[in-house]
C-alpha cells in the first residue's frame, strides 16, 4: 500500500464525499473456532464476547496482565462457534503466539488464516452503492459481517471501517483480489494509501497502535474503557478496573490547533509553559483545513476546551483540547 | 485536483543540490524557492512557515520550512544573507509553491552577504543532470 496514488488530500476528499477504496491486505486474520471459542475470547479480548450475534462485529483491546493494549481489533462472529477477529499488521505474530500461549486448556483451534484473505476497504458516502452494484452482492448494516460470492469465490463482508464513513471492507480471495479492484475502479472509486488512510482516521479519532495505543499504555487512558469489561475476567481485567477506579495520570485527548502550524507525532505538550504530555498522532486535517493530532496529557487538562500549547520543533503552536470525533461525516451526524 | 507545474528547470536559475533555486536580481540581492523536484516529492504543501524579515541565514542551513499532509521538510539556503522579505501571499495559498514554483510560489527575497557563492551553485543543465544520475 503506497502512501498516495494522486496525492492525499485528493484521495481524503474522495473519501468523504464520494468513494475510495484501500488496499489493506496486510491486515492479519486469525480464525478462532470450536467449542470452547467464546471462553477462550472472552478470556483474551477486553470486550464482551458473548454480546456479539451471530453475524455480528466487535472491537476490543488486546491486554497483557498489566492492562497494556498489545493490540486493538475486530471480532466477527463467522458460525456458532467460530470467529475472525482481524489484527494489526505489525503485531500479527505477536498476537498469534499470545492467542496460542493463552488457548491453552480450551477446546480450541486458533489459525492463522492471513494468506487466505486480501483486504479492499471501500469507504465513503457512496461506497456501499457502488459495492452493492458492481459486485451485485448484499451488504449487511454497519457492525455486521455477511458471507457472499465475489467473483466467484467465498467472501466476507463486514460493515465497518476506519474512516468515520460508512462503507464496508471486503474480506476476498487474494487470488481475484486484483481483478475486483480493477472493478471497483472502472465504477469510480478512488484508489487511496496509507496517508488518506492516517489522515481520516484521525479526524474520526479512531486509534493507531504503535502511536496511541502500546503495551505501555492501558485501555482506560487510551479512552476505551467503554470496550473493556472487566467483569468477563480477561488478561488485564484486574489492572484495568484499578485504572478505572483510580484515575489515571494521563489520557489521551484530541485536539485542534487554533492558528497555524502542524502538530506532528512526539512534539512536545505544554501546558502554562510546564511539560504536559505528547502527541501520538498529528497531521494537516484536509476536512478541517488546520493542525489536529491526539496526544497524552495529564488528566486534568484533558477536558475539550482546555488550552494548551503544543512544542511543534521548537515553536509553541496555540492548541485546544476537543471533543471526539474532530470530524464527523454529515451521515454520522443525520444518524444520531 | 490541484493542477502541479510541469517539471521544469528554468536556465536563468542558479541550483542547490538540496533542490533550491536562487534567482539573482542585481549583485546583491536574490529570491530564493524550491525546485519542481522538490515541490513533486513533497506532495502538496500545507503550510508553509517563513523566517523573519531581518533573519539572517546560512547557505547549506535550513531557513525555513514547508509541510505537506504527511510530511515536514526543511528549506536549505542556497546562499547566505539576509531576509528582506518573505511571501506573505503563501500563507493563504500554500499551494502555489506546487503550481507556480519559480513564479508566485517564491519564499523569500534576500540582501546576499556572500554573493561569491555562486560559485558553488549549479546551473540548470548540471541540476538537470544531478536529478538523472
Amino acid at each position: 500500500m503506497p502512501v498516495t496514488y494522486e496525492g492525499v488530500r485528493e484521495e481524503h476528499t474522495a473519501v468523504r464525499t464520494h468513494a475510495g477504496m484501500f488496499d489493506v491486505s496486510h491486515m492479519g486474520e486469525v480464525e478462532v473456532e470450536g467449542p470452547g471459542a467464546l471462553a477462550f475470547l472472552q478470556r483474551v479480548l477486553s470486550n464482551d464476547v458473548g454480546t456479539i450475534a451471530l453475524g455480528g462485529a466487535q472491537y476490543s483491546c488486546l491486554c497483557a496482565e498489566d492492562g497494556g493494549v498489545l493490540d486493538d481489533l475486530f471480532a466477527y462472529r463467522l458460525g456458532g462457534d467460530r470467529y475472525l477477529i482481524v489484527t494489526n499488521c505489525a503485531n500479527h505474530d505477536a498476537d498469534l503466539a499470545w492467542l496460542g500461549r493463552w488457548s491453552r486448556g480450551f477446546d480450541v483451534s486458533v489459525r492463522d488464516v492471513a494468506d487466505r484473505y486480501a483486504m479492499l476497504a471501500v469507504q465513503g458516502p457512496h461506497a456501499r452503492a457502488i459495492v452493492t452494484a458492481t459486485l451485485a452482492i448484499e451488504l449487511p448494516p454497519r457492525m455486521r459481517v455477511a458471507h457472499a460470492r465475489v467473483g466467484g469465490r467465498p467472501a466476507l463482508v463486514c460493515g465497518t471501517g476506519y474512516t468515520g464513513e460508512d462503507g464496508v471492507e471486503l474480506l476476498i480471495d487474494p487470488e481475484i483480489a486484483p481483478a475486483i479492484w480493477a472493478e471497483l475502479l472502472d465504477a469510480g472509486v478512488v484508489p487511496c494509501g496509507l496517508g488518506a488512510r492516517d489522515t481520516l482516521r484521525l479526524e474520526a479519532c479512531f486509534h493507531l497502535h504503535g502511536n496511541d495505543l502500546s503495551p505501555e499504555r492501558n485501555p482506560i487512558e487510551a479512552g476505551l474503557g467503554w470496550c473493556c469489561k472487566e467483569a468477563t475476567g480477561f488478561v488485564g481485567a484486574d489492572a484495568v478496573a484499578e485504572a478505572r477506579a483510580a484515575g489515571t495520570a494521563e489520557r489521551l485527548a484530541p485536539f485542534k490547533i487554533e492558528g497555524v502550524g502542524i502538530p506532528r507525532q512526539g512534539n512536545p505538550v505544554l501546558a502554562g509553559g510546564e511539560p504536559a504530555g505528547v502527541v501520538t498522532s498529528g497531521s494537516f486535517s484536509p476536512s478541517l483545513e488546520l493542525g489536529i493530532g491526539m496526544a497524552y496529557v495529564r488528566s486534568d487538562l484533558a477536558e475539550p476546551g482546555t488550552e494548551v500549547e503544543i512544542d511543534v520543533r521548537g515553536k509553541h503552536r496555540a492548541a485546544r483540547i476537543a471533543s471526539k470525533p474532530l470530524y464527523e461525516s454529515p451521515a454520522s451526524r443525520k444518524e444520531k | 485536483m490541484t493542477k502541479l507545474a510541469e517539471a521544469s528547470y528554468p536556465d536563468d536559475l542558479l541550483y542547490h543540490d538540496q533542490h533550491d533555486w536562487a534567482r539573482l536580481e542585481g549583485d546583491e540581492h536574490a529570491v530564493f524557492g524550491i525546485t519542481w523536484y522538490a515541490q513533486d516529492s513533497l506532495g502538496e504543501v500545507v503550510f508553509y512557515d517563513p523566517p523573519e524579515p531581518g533573519a539572517t541565514i546560512d547557505k547549506d542551513s535550513s531557513y525555513a520550512e514547508v509541510e505537506s499532509v504527511k510530511a515536514v521538510s526543511d528549506v536549505i539556503a542556497p546562499m547566505s544573507g539576509e531576509i528582506v522579505e518573505v511571501n506573505e501571499a503563501l500563507a493563504d495559498a500554500p499551494e502555489k509553491i506546487n503550481e507556480d514554483p519559480y513564479g508566485e510560489g517564491w519564499l523569500v527575497k534576500v540582501k546576499l552577504s556572500a554573493p561569491k557563492e555562486t560559485d558553488a551553485l549549479l546551473g540548470a543543465d548540471e541540476y538537470r543532470k544531478l536529478l538523472d544520475a
